[in-house]
């Protein structure tokens, strides 16, 4: 197999992601997340429930970007089940994030003021819902001070700054597993839950990620590169999930190598 | 058979719609909208209302026609084109007021008022600035310490004992409107696609409910178009009923019709000035509904 491309790289990081979940729904949202995912289904965790990206859950590894695709439908989950699996609680969603700080609080809703926003964006989806009632993960295609930022427009997804406020038992369900973005890999395992840089990818510096975000993250003195991924999880990706190479377009490689 | 017969027309249901009323809309994003009501409602008079609604091209039509003074919304898009552009112009030029929800707590708000409970408790939503945008949105202290009646599991891990939760209040509408695939004389209606949404429990929350649908049929031939599941809406919901074949376009209806993605790009377009607007608008919107079902299937 030839060098992975950074996208291959984000995808197993995000498998990565998923992994000791066991027999939950993860339910990662758009193109690259949903990669990463169904890779973690497709080596070690398969356990992993799926959903079709509509109203149902599939047990087979479905390929992205790719009309019509099979199905092996198990269940029926149109969007009122779906609200019963997030406050039921067997699920680990990973949502976008227009802005995320050093707590893990997320912004999709709008930036700028709530009264009168400068730029209306989706609004807050399901974020609170989420993040108080089952694990959320984030993936930020576009790492920089814009994403990464000190203080959130509009708190969407609740961080453990907003968790700790509520108190042990209100909190009891609010778990950030991950982060993860085009430049690295992050959690909130540090004593006060602030972001810690877990794995650069391989081609980036901490130098780099350090000036691309707009608070103190904390840098273990033994952070090492992302993994690659393994030859079976190259050809997974690339002939089962993937095979029209969706992935290069939302996370283009910086190297611009041609994938295999 | 006894069945009422609840058949009205179009302008009949936009006549029931008076200034600042609230206006539950039913589908998903831009998915089963009731698109043919909306543009009736968009030929009327009508002005001041607060729209609720899973929010697609129905939100931002309306905003963008100066029909609404508020929307109580979780999200507005228009799924293959994510942010919905008149929406957005609206929202960034100050010209409503809005109520921001959570998606699952705007659920339990149409099932508080389709059960006439005036709240229901929920998780969702604490901490995030949905508490700090609605202040008018109370919390509870459960009024349990511990079972009453001693269940214990031996896995609960001390579940809810004392906990501060939100009280979503109830989402009480005076008008729902929604679209459905097959309906008969009664008001009783089917969908036929994967998702049946909220619809049901929009017109639970509502004084009057009314419901287009692509076709109506015998009462006794439902069950040739589909499961006795797909048998959502029952006419005890339902005031008026109405025949509007490709109702929801441009809004998807499958297995009826698709999206219709041309026709959501040249919407979409007419949010970039105020000419394209006019444009749009003398096409399309300022016509009949036949003259609009003939443009858009030529």
């Amino acid at each position: 197999m030839s060098t992975a491309t950074r996208s291959e790289v984000v995808a197993v990081a995000i498998a990565e992601s998923f992994r000791g979940d066991g027999e939950i729904l993860a339910n990662p949202i758009g193109n690259i997340p949903m990669i990463g995912g169904r890779l973690a289904k497709a080596t070690f965790e398969p356990l992993l429930l799926m959903t079709d990206g509509e109203a149902c859950l599939v047990e087979n590894i479905m390929p992205v970007g790719v009309a019509n695709p099979p199905k092996v439908i198990a269940s029926w989950n149109p969007y009122r089940s779906m609200f019963d699996i997030v406050w039921n609680g067997p699920r680990h969603v990973m949502m976008g994030a227009t802005q995320i700080d050093q707590y893990g609080n997320q912004n999709i809703a709008m930036l700028g003021a709530l009264a009168q926003p400068k730029t209306q964006l989706l609004g807050f989806r399901g974020a609170p819902g989420n993040t108080i009632n089952n694990k959320t993960s984030y993936f930020v295609p576009n790492h920089s001070t814009k994403s990464f930022v000190a203080k959130v427009d509009v708190v969407s997804g609740i961080g453990y700054d907003k968790a700790a406020e509520l108190g042990e038992q209100s909190a009891r369900f609010h778990c950030l597993p991950r982060v993860i973005s085009n430049l690295g890999v992050f959690d909130f395992e540090t004593p006060d839950h602030r972001m810690r840089l877990r794995s650069y990818h391989p081609g980036v510096t901490v130098d780099e990620i350090v000036a691309a975000t707009g608070f103190e993250l904390m840098i273990p003195s033994d952070v090492g590169e992302s993994r690659l991924p393994s030859d079976e999880e190259l050809r997974l990706i690339r002939e089962v999930i993937d095979p029209n190479c969706v992935r290069e377009q939302e996370v283009p490689n910086p190297q611009s190598t041609p994938p295999a | 058979m006894t069945a009422p017969d609840k058949r009205v027309t179009t302008d009949e249901i936009v006549g029931e719609i008076r200034d600042g009323m609230t206006v539950g809309i039913g589908g998903w994003g831009s998915r089963r909208k009731p698109m043919a009501l909306i543009r009736a409602l968009l030929r009327s008079s009508a002005k001041d209302l607060t729209i609720v609604s899973y929010g697609g091209p129905d939100v931002g039509l309306l905003c963008r026609a100066g029909k609404v003074a508020k929307v109580v919304y979780a999200f507005v898009s228009l799924d293959s084109i994510p942010l919905e552009p008149h929406f957005r112009n609206a929202r960034q030029s100050g010209a409503i007021a809005t109520t921001e929800l959570d998606e699952g707590m705007f659920l339990l708000g149409l099932q508080a008022a389709a059960w006439r409970v005036p709240f229901l408790p929920t998780r969702a939503g604490l901490g995030s600035d949905i508490e700090t945008a609605n202040p008018e949105i109370k919390t509870i202290e459960s009024p349990y310490t511990s079972s009453p009646w001693g269940l214990e599991p031996q896995a609960s891990g001390g579940r809810s004992t004392g906990e501060r939760l939100i009280a979503m209040p109830a989402l009480e509408l005076d008008i729902a409107l929604v679209h459905m695939h097959r309906g008969d004389r009664g008001g009783n209606a089917q969908y036929l696609n994967v998702d049946p949404y909220f619809d049901d429990l929009m017109c639970m929350a509502a004084t009057k409910s009314f419901v287009s649908v692509e076709r109506i049929v015998e009462t006794e031939d439902f069950l040739k178009e589909g499961p006795v599941q797909s048998l959502r809406i029952n006419r005890l919901m339902v005031t008026g009923v109405v025949e509007t074949p490709n109702g929801a376009h441009f809004t998807e209806c499958p297995p009826d019709y698709a999206r219709d993605e041309a026709f959501q790009k040249e919407y979409a377009a007419s949010a970039k000035s105020g000419e394209a607007w006019d444009a749009f608008r003398a096409k399309y919107l300022d016509v009949s509904e036949s003259d609009y079902q003939m443009l858009v299937q030529s």
